[in-house]
C-alpha cells in the first residue's frame, strides 16, 4: 500500500494486485470490518492500519482485490488469477510486496490435528475474530507469540503455558546489541510491556524448554518436553507453534532474484539496493519479503520503492526522489537498530530447526521425514533439489514453502557447507496452485504451427 | 585421472551405459557438468512408449521394454515402473483413419504390440474419456515411470559396481593423442583409451571436438501436475494431430504435455514457459478428460532437450574417430530408450558390435558426398 500511495501520488499509472478481498495484508487483515472488541484487543499497532488503508483508498491507485499472482515472465508479464479466469497484465515496473511466512517449526507430531502456526491462528482472530476453545499452549520464541498471547488474554482464552524455546544464552549475546535497539524506537518498551501484562496474569511462562514433541494418536492431546534435565507433560487440544518469520521468496526466487543467505536472521532474501530494486530488471522488493523490518519499516520501504519508481518514469526528477524520501531514509534506518537484538535475542534453536529425530516429518504435502532426507544426503545428493527429486520433498501444493529452509539446512549441517552455497529448491512456476479453468483463458489466438513435433505417423522409415 | 571408458553426460544414457560397461567389468568414469539428471532425463515425463514411436526405433524399443519389465534385477529398483498401458485416442473419423494405418503399417513390419479398438471398447477401458472420442490404438506394455528415481537407480547401482561419476564437472574440450583420450576440465585432464559421448542437448558440442558436425537445435518440451485427483484416468494418453500427452500417477496427480515448446537457453541452462501454449495444452487435455476442469495445476517446468532435424537420434560410433561412440538428441523421446541404448554402447565399447541394428541412428547421416570430410 506504502508503495502505491507514494508512486501514484507522483503520478505513476500503479495497479495493486491483492490476494485477499481487501486491503491490509496480514497486518492489517480485516481492519476495515474488524469487529470493534475484536479490533481493540488487537491493540493500537493493528488500529494504526485504519489510516494507512484509508490513504490507499483515497489514493489514484487501483486495488484490484482477490487478485493471486502466480506467475511474472522475464519481460514482466504478470499473470494474475481470480475472478473471472485468469489474465496477464503488461507491466514497466513490479514492485512485489509479498510479505513473510512463518518460518518452518518442525517438531515431532507437528502434524497432528490440534497442531498450528501461531500466526495462522492470528490470521483466524482477525479475519473471523475467531478464538480457541478450551486452553491453548504456546510454545516458540519472538516477538510474535507473545503479542498474540497478550491478545489472547484480553479476550479472556485461557492459556495453559507459554513454552519459550529460546536458548537462554541468545540473551547473553543481545545484550551487545542492546544500546543501539534502545534507540530505536518503542520496540523494546513494547516487549517490555507484554512481558509485564504476561507476568501479571500469571501465564505459565516456561522458559528453556527443549525437546518439545507433540503427542496423540489421530489428534494432539498432550505436548511433551524438557526443562533442564526434568521432563514435562501438559495436556492440550491445541498448540500453537511460532518461531519468527522468514522473507517469501517463492515469487522473486521463481524470477530468479539474486538471493543471498542472511547468516544472522537465518533466512534467503533477494539482493536489493537501497531502493529495494533486485537484480532483475524493472522488478523491486519491499517490506517483509525483502528481509524481516516489520511493519512499520516496511512502510517507509515502500515509500522509498515508490518513489524511486516515479524517478525511474520521470515524473520527478533524481533531487525530488532523495528530498521526498530524506525522512523515510533516516526513519527506515533508525528502525532497523533494532532488528541485530531482535534476531540475536530470537535466533531460533537449531535443534528447532535441524530436527533430530528421524521419524519427524519435514515435508509435510508429501511426508517426507528427516531420516529419509539424510539418508540420500548419504548417498551423495548435496542440493536441495536432487532431494527433491528423489523424495518429492518440497512438490506438493505448498511449492516447499513448510520444508525449503529446513531442507537447505539438514544439507548444510550434514556436509559442513555454507548455505551461499548450498542454495534453495528451484522454484517452479506457477508461485500458488492455478485452477486449469483460469489457465484455459490464456488460450487465444492461433498457435504458431512450428511448435508442434514431428509426427511418427509420417515417417515410414528413413 | 584413467578408466578403461570415459562418459561424458550423467544423464540416463549415461548412467545406462556405465551401468552395462560395469557388468562387464569395465572401469568407468562419468563427467557431468551438473548434477545427474539434472535436464531432461530427470524432468521429463515418463514415458515408457513403445507405441507410436517410428518405425526404425521399434526394435531398439521392444528390447527396452524388456528391459524396463526386468528392471528390478538389474537395478534393484523397480524405477516405478507401471506398464499401465497406452492409448493412441482419435478425436475425429479422419483421425481414425490415420490410426488405421499407422495400425496396418506396423502390422505389416511384423509388430503384433499395437491393437486398434473402437469407440466402445474405448470407452469401457476409459469411462471418463470425452464424448467425441472415437476409438484408438491400444498398446498394452507401455507406461509410465519415474524419471529422476529411475536415473537414480542406475547410478546407483554403476556406483556399486564400481563406476566412478565426477558431477559439478564441466568438459571444455575433447582431444586424442595417440590411443588415448584427453578430457580436459577446469581443473584437470581426465584420460581413456575409449570416449562415450551422451551429452544429451550438448551432445553435439562433443561431436565438434570430434570433427562432426550434426543439426541439433535445443528445444524446452513443457510440461504441467496437477493436485491429487481421485483416479480417473487408467493409461496413458496421447491425442492423433493435437498436441498432447496425460498420464495419472499412483499417488493421483496428472502430468500434462506432449510437445509444446518454451524456451531454452542451453549455455545459461535454463528455461522459459509459454503459457499460452500451456493454455493450448490444458485445453485439448480438458477436452479429452472433462474431469480435469476441476483441476489445479501445482507446477510446469520445462526441460532442456535435443532435437535433431529429422527426429532421431544419433546413436553409434563415431564417423570421424577410432574407439569413441555417440548417443545423444534423443528429440523428445530418449527416456524410454536409455536402458537399451546404454547396452548397445556397452557392447560397441567392448567389441564392436550391437545386438540390434542401429544403422539408421549414425552419426554422419547428414553429411552429404560434397560436404564430406572424409576421402
Amino acid at each position: 500500500m506504502s508503495a502505491a500511495i507514494a508512486a501514484s501520488a507522483s503520478g505513476v499509472d500503479v495497479v495493486v494486485l491483492d490476494q485477499r478481498k481487501a486491503p491490509g495484508g496480514q497486518i492489517y487483515r480485516n481492519i476495515e470490518a474488524a469487529n470493534a472488541d475484536v479490533a481493540s484487543s488487537l491493540g493500537a499497532d493493528y488500529l494504526q492500519g485504519a489510516d494507512l488503508v484509508k490513504q490507499f483508498r483515497e489514493s489514484a491507485a487501483e486495488y484490484r482485490p482477490d487478485a493471486t499472482v502466480w506467475e511474472i515472465s522475464v519481460g514482466l508479464e504478470v499473470y494474475v488469477s481470480g475472478g473471472s479466469g485468469a489474465r496477464i497484465i503488461q507491466a514497466q515496473r513490479v514492485v512485489i510486496a509479498t510479505g513473510a511466512l512463518e518460518r518452518p517449526f518442525p517438531i515431532p507430531g507437528w502434524t497432528l490435528p490440534g497442531v498450528m502456526a501461531a500466526g495462522a491462528a492470528q490470521s483466524l482472530l482477525k479475519q473471523d475474530g475467531l478464538l480457541p476453545e478450551g486452553s491453548v499452549v504456546l510454545a516458540g520464541t519472538g516477538p510474535l507469540i507473545l503479542l498474540l498471547a497478550c491478545q489472547y488474554l484480553d479476550m479472556g482464552v485461557n492459556i495453559a503455558a507459554l513454552l519459550e524455546t529460546t536458548h537462554p544464552s541468545n540473551r547473553k549475546r543481545a545484550l551487545a546489541y542492546l544500546p543501539q535497539a534502545v534507540t530505536a524506537g518503542k520496540y523494546l518498551w513494547k516487549g517490555a510491556t507484554m512481558l509485564k501484562r504476561l507476568k501479571h496474569h500469571g501465564v505459565r511462562h516456561i522458559h528453556g524448554v527443549e525437546a518439545l514433541r507433540a503427542l496423540g494418536e489421530d489428534r494432539l492431546r498432550q505436548v511433551e518436553f524438557r526443562v533442564g534435565s526434568s521432563e514435562q507433560i501438559i495436556d492440550t487440544s491445541l498448540l500453537l507453534l511460532h518461531q519468527g518469520v522468514v522473507p517469501d521468496v517463492n515469487l522473486t526466487g521463481a524470477l530468479g532474484c539474486a538471493m543471498d543467505w542472511d547468516n544472522q536472521s537465518l533466512c534467503f532474501r533477494p539482493r536489493l539496493d537501497p531502493w529495494g530494486s533486485s537484480s532483475v530488471a524493472g522488478i523491486s522488493v519491499v517490506g517483509d519479503g525483502a528481509a524481516i523490518i516489520g511493519s512499520q519499516s516496511a512502510i517507509w520501504a515502500g515509500k522509498l520503492a515508490g518513489l524511486d519508481a516515479a524517478y525511474r518514469f520521470n515524473h520527478i526528477d533524481q533531487g525530488q526522489r532523495d528530498a521526498k524520501t530524506q525522512k523515510a531514509q533516516r526513519a527506515l534506518k533508525r528502525s532497523l537498530k533494532v532488528r541485530p537484538f531482535l534476531e540475536t535475542l530470537y535466533r531460533p534453536a537449531n535443534a528447532f530447526r535441524i530436527p533430530e529425530q528421524p521419524e519427524t516429518i519435514v515435508c509435510r504435502c508429501e511426508e517426507v521425514e528427516v531420516g529419509c532426507i539424510r539418508k540420500q544426503i548419504e548417498r551423495g545428493a548435496m542440493d536441495p533439489n536432487a532431494i527433491k527429486s528423489r523424495l518429492r520433498c518440497g512438490m506438493g501444493p505448498c511449492q516447499g514453502r513448510y520444508c525449503g529452509l529446513t531442507v537447505s539446512e539438514i544439507i548444510a549441517a550434514e556436509t559442513g557447507k555454507q548455505m551461499s552455497e548450498i542454495g534453495y529448491y528451484r522454484l517452479r512456476p506457477p508461485v500458488k496452485p492455478v485452477p486449469i479453468s483460469d489457465i484455459l483463458a490464456l488460450a487465444t489466438g492461433e498457435l504458431p504451427a512450428e511448435v508442434k513435433l514431428p509426427d511418427p505417423f509420417k515417417k515410414k522409415t528413413l | 585421472m584413467t578408466a578403461d571408458v570415459i562418459i561424458i553426460g550423467g544423464g540416463i544414457q549415461g548412467c545406462s551405459t556405465a551401468l552395462h560397461l560395469a557388468l562387464q567389468g569395465v572401469q568407468v568414469m562419468v563427467i557431468e557438468k551438473n548434477y545427474c539428471g539434472r535436464h531432461a532425463s530427470g524432468v521429463n515425463a515418463g514415458g515408457v512408449l513403445r507405441a507410436g514411436r517410428y518405425p526404425v526405433e521399434l526394435p531398439l524399443s521392444t528390447a527396452a521394454l524388456k528391459i524396463w519389465a526386468d528392471a528390478p534385477n538389474l537395478v534393484d529398483d523397480d524405477c516405478g515402473f507401471r506398464p499401465i498401458g497406452r492409448l493412441k485416442v482419435a478425436e475425429s473419423d479422419e483421425e481414425m483413419d490415420k490410426l488405421a494405418a499407422r495400425y496396418a503399417m506396423v502390422q505389416d513390419l511384423g509388430y503384433t504390440h499395437e491393437r486398434l479398438i473402437d469407440r466402445k471398447e474405448l470407452r469401457d477401458m476409459e469411462p471418463d474419456i470425452a464424448a467425441h472420442a472415437v476409438g484408438a490404438i491400444h498398446a498394452p506394455g507401455c507406461g509410465h515411470a519415474n524419471p529422476f528415481r529411475t536415473l537414480n537407480a542406475f547410478k546407483q547401482k554403476a556406483i556399486t559396481l564400481g563406476v566412478k561419476f565426477h558431477e559439478k564437472t564441466r568438459v571444455n574440450r575433447v582431444r586424442r593423442s595417440g590411443s588415448i583420450w584427453h578430457v580436459e576440465t577446469r581443473d584437470q585432464t581426465y584420460e581413456a583409451p575409449i570416449l562415450v559421448n551422451t551429452a544429451g542437448a550438448w551432445g553435439d558440442q562433443v561431436a565438434k571436438d570430434l570433427g562432426e558436425t550434426v543439426p541439433l537445435s535445443t528445444i524446452a518440451p513443457m510440461l504441467m501436475v496437477t493436485n491429487r485427483l481421485p483416479p480417473f484416468m487408467r493409461q496413458r494418453i496421447g491425442a492423433v494431430d493435437r498436441v498432447l500427452s496425460i498420464v495419472q500417477q499412483a499417488n493421483g496427480t496428472v502430468i500434462i504435455g506432449g510437445g509444446y515448446l518454451g524456451r531454452a537457453d542451453r549455455n545459461a541452462e535454463t528455461t522459459n514457459l509459454d503459457y499460452a501454449r500451456l493454455a493450448f495444452n490444458s485445453q485439448i487435455a480438458c477436452d479429452m478428460f472433462p474431469t480435469l476442469r476441476e483441476a489445479k495445476i501445482i507446477r510446469a517446468w520445462a526441460g532442456i532437450e535435443g532435437y535433431i532435424a529429422d527426429g532421431l537420434p544419433v546413436i553409434g560410433p563415431s564417423a570421424t574417430e577410432e574407439s569413441a561412440y555417440h548417443a545423444f538428441g534423443f528429440s523428445a523421446h530418449g527416456f524410454h530408450l536409455g536402458p537399451i541404448v546404454g547396452r548397445i554402447l556397452a557392447q560397441l565399447a567392448v567389441d564392436g558390435h550391437s545386438e540390434i541394428p542401429i544403422d539408421a541412428f549414425r552419426i554422419d547421416r547428414f553429411v552429404t558426398e560434397d560436404n564430406s570430410n572424409r576421402c
